[in-house]
């Protein structure tokens, strides 16, 4: 009897111990708001158990040096700042528990579980690849070919879309503008810009599509439009008349003016006045005098000396921040020569832009661009769906699993139907307990393994049948069985397990899910097949010390 | 109480020539095909890239088709995916247009934008998309491979210690008939063989030996027990005796087998199969291979085991072999020798 009771202890202790690891947990996550777009904090009760990007949607990217445009020197110690600068990155943008780790010699892995903007995320992990600020097209050089670009197309063949009634609109969206309390100047020149556009805007399939903005070089274009003017963009007899020196950048930002939004396209030099390479630092503040967000930065010498001749050439000008071949936010006039530090101001805008600007620099000093070599992105519906579905045929095979057990073996297949359900416990509880991830071949695993897990009994009840048939008592046969079970049991778990360590060691993350839940899965299936089984027949003889025939 | 197969006494390995023969007949036109056209990488393995859609009402591949070519991407592999309206559009590296790093990613934002412009941006959905460059899949298809490798590695080193070279061999060989039975399998439903695949083949090996094991194991137990009966005997014994663990055990593996590839979904639904059927292949493979090869192997290299093995028929039966060795009559029923 106390041997019963030293074994419940052990397994009632187990149970709890289970149970506690799998009590759902407040946890704070960062999810971005949906109709502001900014990250807030939000607390959500839920079971500890990591879900794979499989199941609750998500990005998994793999990066690498792009060598592509040219060789890197030391590929391993590039990737390695990507990864320091990446992790920086998207903690300060906050994506909800995000990976990001270096696997092998040179290639970054981010995984970013349940973000559910593909796009974005994307965008602020490649953004990390290249800085560089060049001078706006002062000179108006792209917009002066429009006409002849728009003639060629239609003699392509491109109609232009109907854009009645636009130019009253886009007058409206300079006037809101100017509205906000800027410059006086700012204000007459946004009316030529808008009298440019009217003047744009009459002809051409591409001018009908782009706006001037309030600086030379920069149109808006209808956030609807962007494609059409992509594709339109990229026609190689529209490249061709592009005029020389000046290059094509679409912005970041997407300005909502008079219920339509706007993302901007500049016009700039091909050529870069400085690159991320020479950028030491880059601080985010706000300047307690006047209220306003500024980011300071400090180039290195060599390139202080190149800026300080490059800005003396271009007083008056506009610089694009342009990280990635995407210039960031609007392009600031260079107010005088700068030298080796200098100011970014931003004016009321809050400080947490600066901030993104600051980051966006320290990024820049990347020297690497990075591309993406592998990318997978899933749906949180794929997922939710992925889940119903694996959880709905879980159920279904425990079913069938508890139909044949208790069928077959009666009594014996209930006591073993009953470890059953402490078996899916623990293996849910390691899971949890060991913080690993549960992927949807993993969910597979797991329902693989409750087939698998009950062949330990099928084992011990065959063989305690076969020494009931020899003519053994009871008590004896079921010592017996199992005893000699033991070591068929211990060979095929070990046979599996190894080869569910080897997928671990070589496999992918949601091949490995599906590895550590079989390890963990049988490891368990032995603890509740063996132990739990033998500790209830115990209980079961202790009650019925006379029992001649067994319900197995 | 239900009663499968108690006291069976069924001459397995008799029938060793006509299991070889239909293994044989699966096995030989499936690795011709498996050698003419290759297996239906996923594109894990190819590289290239996979987007899954979900329209809001059934569109009929031929429409999306029509879109992708409007587009310029042509090449493409479009597939409806579980519901009438999901589909997959797969272009692989080297079946046209993309070829280098980087533009899998490309060929991700072109199908949207090609199907944006066919359907209409509101009548689909993208949920999922895998870009993969061509060095990652090459990567992958090394440790697919290595992974096989070793996993045979490791289980005859384990299977080594655990009994001696002999019952190893056996049980790798045996082991080795699955993966060409599965790959025949594989190569007949032309499943896509993505990791998750290779991952069910490697359980598969698990599986498959652990079901050899505890032939063996009996086999092993049965050869100290029963002193008289020779190799032939114990083997149809052992298989006898854990012929109801078999049934019961595969019974119920594949209960949750075959519940995963009804019901687990689609992405699932290749690696279900797999499993399906590699419980199937491994319980015959055990029956019907490792034991008869083990017959083979102590009639080759005679081992303290060897009783008789030479005869490779029961003792006391009419020898049809004219070279086979005398063996003295055996009790009818197995006596234990305690």
């Amino acid at each position: 009897m106390a041997k019963i009771r030293s074994r419940l202890f052990i397994i009632g202790g187990l149970v709890l111990l289970s149970a506690w690891a799998l009590i759902p947990t407040d946890t704070t996550q960062r999810v971005r708001d949906a109709t502001t777009g900014r990250m807030k904090d939000t607390t959500i009760r839920r079971v500890p158990i990591n879900l794979g990007l499989d199941l609750q949607g998500g990005i998994h990217l793999a990066l690498e040096v792009d060598q592509s445009k040219g060789p890197v020197p030391d590929p391993a110690e590039a990737i390695h700042r990507a990864e320091r600068v990446v992790r920086t990155r998207i903690d300060e943008f906050g994506t909800t528990e995000p990976v990001v780790q270096v696997v092998g010699s040179d290639r970054l892995i981010v995984e970013l579980a349940g973000e559910k903007d593909p796009a974005r995320a994307k965008g602020i992990i490649q953004r990390t690849a290249f800085l560089e600020f060049r001078i706006t097209d002062m000179k108006n050089l792209f917009r002066d070919a429009l006409p002849e670009i728009d003639k060629t197309l239609r003699r392509a063949g491109v109609k232009t879309p109907g854009q009645a009634g636009a130019a009253a609109n886009v007058t409206q969206l300079f006037g809101a503008d100017t509205g906000k309390g800027k410059a006086k100047n700012k204000n007459e020149k946004s009316k030529a810009a808008a009298k440019d556009t009217t003047e744009l805007n009459a002809p051409g399939p591409l001018a009908s599509l782009l706006y001037q903005g309030q600086l030379p070089g920069e149109f808006l274009v209808p956030e609807e439009q962007v494609p059409v003017a992509e594709s339109l963009l990229a026609r190689p007899e529209v490249q061709r008349l592009i005029p020389r020196g000046i290059e094509l950048k679409w912005g970041t930002e997407v300005a909502s003016r008079a219920a339509r939004t706007y993302r901007a396209l500049y016009a700039v030099e091909d050529r870069p006045i400085i690159t991320g390479e020479e950028l030491e630092k880059a601080q985010a503040q706000r300047d307690p005098m006047t209220n306003q967000s500024v980011v300071n930065f400090t180039l290195s010498r060599r390139g202080g000396r190149i800026f300080e001749r490059e800005t003396g050439r271009h007083v008056q000008d506009y610089m694009a921040i342009i990280l990635d071949g995407r210039v960031q936010g609007q392009p600031p006039v260079i107010k005088s020569q700068i030298g080796q530090h200098g100011q970014i101001e931003l004016g009321a805008k809050p400080l947490q832009d600066a901030q993104d600007l600051a980051l966006v620099l320290r990024a820049g000093a990347l020297p690497a661009p990075l591309t993406i070599v592998e990318e997978r992105t899933i749906g949180p519906s794929l997922g939710k769906d992925s889940i119903n579905d694996g959880i709905r045929a879980g159920v279904v095979g425990v079913a069938l699993v508890i139909v044949i057990m208790v069928g077959y073996y009666r009594l014996s297949g209930v006591l073993a139907v009953s470890a059953l359900g402490l078996y899916v416990l623990f293996t849910l509880a390691g899971l949890a307990w060991f913080g690993f991830t549960l992927t949807l071949p993993g969910l597979a695993g797991l329902v693989l393994s409750v087939g698998i897990a009950v062949d330990a009994n099928v084992l011990i009840f065959e063989r305690i049948r076969e020494e009931l048939q020899h003519g053994k008592l009871v008590r004896t046969a079921v010592d017996e069985g199992f005893k000699h079970a033991m070591s068929a049991i211990i060979d095929s778990n070990v046979s599996t397990v190894l080869t569910a360590f080897i997928l671990y060691l070589v496999g992918t993350g949601p091949v490995q899910g599906f590895a550590i839940t079989l390890i963990i899965g049988i490891t368990a299936s032995m603890v509740t097949a063996v132990y739990v089984v033998r500790t209830f027949y115990m209980i079961w003889l202790a009650r019925r010390p006379d029992m001649v025939t067994l319900s197995v | 109480m239900i009663r499968l197969f108690a006291n069976a006494n069924y001459d397995f390995i008799k029938w060793r020539r006509w299991a070889y023969g239909l293994t044989a007949a699966l096995i030989v036109p499936g690795f011709a095909l498996f050698l003419v056209h290759g297996l239906n990488y996923s594109i894990e393995f190819t590289g290239g890239t996979l987007i899954q859609v979900q329209t809001t009402t059934p569109v009929g591949t031929g429409k999306i088709r029509t879109a992708l070519d409007a587009a310029g991407i042509r090449d493409a592999e479009i597939q409806q995916f579980g519901g009438a309206n999901e589909y997959v559009v797969r272009a692989r590296i080297g079946a046209g247009g993309v070829t280098a790093e980087g533009t899998t990613q490309a060929t991700a934002a072109a199908v949207d934008s090609a199907l944006a412009h066919g359907l209409g941006a509101a009548q689909y959905r993208i949920v999922r998309t895998e870009a993969v460059g061509p060095k990652v899949g090459r990567e992958l298809q090394g440790k697919a491979f290595l992974a096989i490798f070793f996993s045979f590695i490791v289980t005859l080193v384990y299977l080594w210690y655990r009994f001696e070279w002999r019952f190893g061999l056996a049980a790798v060989l045996a082991t080795l008939h699955d993966i060409l039975t599965t790959i025949a399998f594989i190569r007949y439903l032309n499943l896509e063989v993505s990791l998750v695949v290779v991952g069910a083949v490697l359980t598969m090996i698990g599986y498959s030996l652990n079901d050899t094991i505890i032939i063996f194991d009996r086999v092993r137990e049965n050869l100290r027990k029963f002193r008289r009966q020779n190799l032939y005997e114990i083997l149809n014994l052992s298989i006898n005796e854990t012929l109801p663990r078999s049934v019961l055990t595969h019974g119920t593996t594949m209960a949750t087998t075959l519940a995963l590839v009804l019901l687990a979904g689609e992405v699932l639904r290749p690696f279900a199969l797999v499993m399906t059927f590699a419980i199937f292949t491994g319980t015959f493979s055990s029956i019907y291979i490792a034991a008869p090869i083990l017959m083979y192997i102590e009639k080759r290299w005679p081992g303290e085991d060897a009783r008789g093995a030479r005869a490779f028929r029961p003792a006391g039966a009419v020898a049809p072999e004219p070279r086979a060795a005398p063996v003295p009559p055996a009790p009818s029923r197995p006596q234990p020798t305690r």
